[in-house]
């Protein structure tokens, strides 16, 4: 794309002040929402995996009361 | 419906299913971006300014699809006491309430250059409004006790009371808002939806809809293994 | 007639409850008749505008007095466990529920609408609208206590129960608002008010219905 034509894209016929944020907070609010969403998953999956892993330590451990 | 209330294989159904899920919103949002962006044409009336259209449109129908969601896993929850829809309902909410901002936030976004204001106390953005507002309160409802099950249940009804509002709430407000017609004519939504518009509009549409699927299962996922952290740790405290 | 009976009975129990608690059940009211009294000296004290905004600050004014004392409703029966007599009761907990919701009325909505024929007169509004505005606050109050019973219920338990009763209400008080407020619009300008009215009794049949029916079963599910 030349320089003309992408800085016309890029005006938006004027309306370059709504149409980028409308597009960037969308972008913005959707993949802040799924990161965050993704992050919850590996958290809690290496808290499991963790717990579980204590939990047969304990119990192959003899002398453990637990 | 009763093999999923079974959470191991809504697991094991997540894990097949996410990925491809996350392949094709990708591709269909970035399609649809490109089609709103790049290859539409612009509205003879409203300019470049009616590609905002193509993330309002599509942001409103989402919250309103994801609100069916939510009360129809309330109402299965409820009347079955069906533990993975309880917990999908839980994991629709913020899903939803992300929709319904964005549809709030691009239509005013929209509304500066067409209406020269950034709100209107316009129909449509007034029932959306107040959309929100029921799901924060669902949410706001759903964290207020110290027993999670409390709260999902009485979430859960509250998501069944708005339900049945809903439509007595859009009714009142379209009838309050012929009482105060504006004299401004220029309505969003005011062009006629030409077929040049149709394809980007169905293509953002679709992406919306798998990325809600996609994080539904993510966040359900999430509800899942936290609700088996939960039961090692009763069992490590007590066992 | 049994039924009847422990139905007035609880009825009665609520209001001298209420009573004994004296100046409490005035809150509402108090409350009602003091934010009416602010918007004069919020917007100015030109006749004609006070007039035209008089129907909508009264409405506004009578729900949020509504509300004050919502969290109260199932709040004292259900913090001293006589909500679980109440739910094992014989009158089955929907009529309760209704008992409780009449008593509510009366000593919140009734005095409401006693004051608000004063309140439109303090604000100029059109001696057209008293009718219609007393007739919509007779329809609108019960809806008020009705739909707010089941939030009301909802919150039981809950942390920071006022604020998120709130939250729940409102939205769903807004079809009240709205038909509330047209119908006397509707009498001032001189247009019918009659199908502002019926939609009022409308909702208010429908809520009647299954109000009860929701709240006992959050009250239920608060129990269990």
């Amino acid at each position: 794309m030349e320089a003309g034509a992408l800085s016309a894209f890029l005006a938006m016929g004027g309306y370059a002040a709504y149409v980028w944020p409308a597009f960037a907070v969308t972008a913005v609010v959707l993949i802040g929402l799924l990161v965050a969403s993704v992050r919850s998953v590996r958290c809690r999956e290496a808290d499991l995996a963790r717990l579980r892993a204590e939990l047969r330590e304990k119990s192959e451990d003899p002398t453990g009361e637990a | 419906m009763h093999r999923y209330a079974n959470p191991g294989r809504v697991l094991r159904l997540s894990r097949t299913l996410v990925p491809w899920l996350g392949a094709a919103t990708a591709l269909l949002i970035a399609a649809g971006a490109y089609l709103a962006l790049v290859a539409s044409p612009a509205d003879y009336q409203q300019g470049e300014s009616v590609r905002i259209m193509y993330v309002h449109v599509p942001a409103a129908w989402m919250a309103m699809f994801c609100y069916a969601i939510l009360a129809g896993a309330s109402a299965v929850g409820l009347i079955w006491k069906h533990p993975v829809a309880e917990l999908a309902a839980k994991a629709t909410a913020p899903i939803g309430a992300s929709f319904t901002f964005l549809a709030l936030l691009t239509g005013s976004l929209w509304g500066k250059p067409m209406w020269g204001t950034w709100w209107v106390w316009d129909a449509r953005l007034t029932s959306v409004l107040i959309l929100f507002f029921l799901y924060l309160g669902y949410m706001a409802l759903h964290s207020a006790f110290d027993d999670p099950a409390r709260g999902a249940k009485a979430a859960a009804i509250m998501a069944l009371v708005g339900f049945v509002n809903v439509p007595i709430i859009k009714f009142s407000v379209d009838w309050w808002y012929t009482l105060h017609q504006p004299a401004s004519v220029f309505r969003i939504g005011g062009p006629t939806i030409d077929a040049s518009m149709l394809l980007p509009l169905g293509v953002m549409a679709a992406g919306f809809t798998t990325y809600y699927f996609y994080v539904v299962l993510l966040r359900l996922r999430a509800e899942i293994v936290a609700g088996k952290i939960k039961a090692l740790r009763l069992r490590q405290v007590y066992g | 007639m049994t039924a009847m009976k422990a139905f007035w009975r609880t009825v009665g129990r609520d209001l001298q409850l209420a009573l004994r608690q004296g100046m409490d059940s005035f809150t509402a009211v108090v409350f009602f008749v003091l934010a009416v009294v602010l918007f004069p000296f919020g917007v100015g004290p030109e006749p004609a505008v006070l007039a035209r905004i008089a129907p909508g600050v009264i409405w506004v004014a009578a729900l949020l007095a509504s509300m004050l004392s919502l969290e109260r409703l199932f709040q004292l029966d259900y913090e001293d466990g006589s909500l679980e007599l109440l739910a094992l009761a014989p009158l089955p907990l929907e009529a309760a529920v209704g008992a409780k919701i009449t008593a509510h009325w009366l000593t919140t909505g009734l005095p409401l609408i006693v004051a608000a024929p004063v309140l439109a007169v303090l604000l100029q509004m059109d001696a057209a609208g008293f009718v219609a505005l007393v007739a919509a606050l007779a329809l609108g109050t019960p809806l008020l206590s009705l739909i707010g019973a089941i939030g009301a219920a909802l919150v039981l338990g809950a942390r920071r129960g006022g604020v998120l009763l709130s939250l729940l209400v409102l939205p769903l008080y807004i079809p009240v608002l709205i038909f509330g407020v047209a119908a006397v619009d509707a009498a001032v300008f001189g247009f019918a008010v009659r199908p502002h009215l019926m939609v009022l009794s409308g909702l208010l049949l429908a809520a009647l219905v299954l109000v009860p029916w929701v709240t006992a079963a959050a009250l239920r599910q608060a129990l269990e």
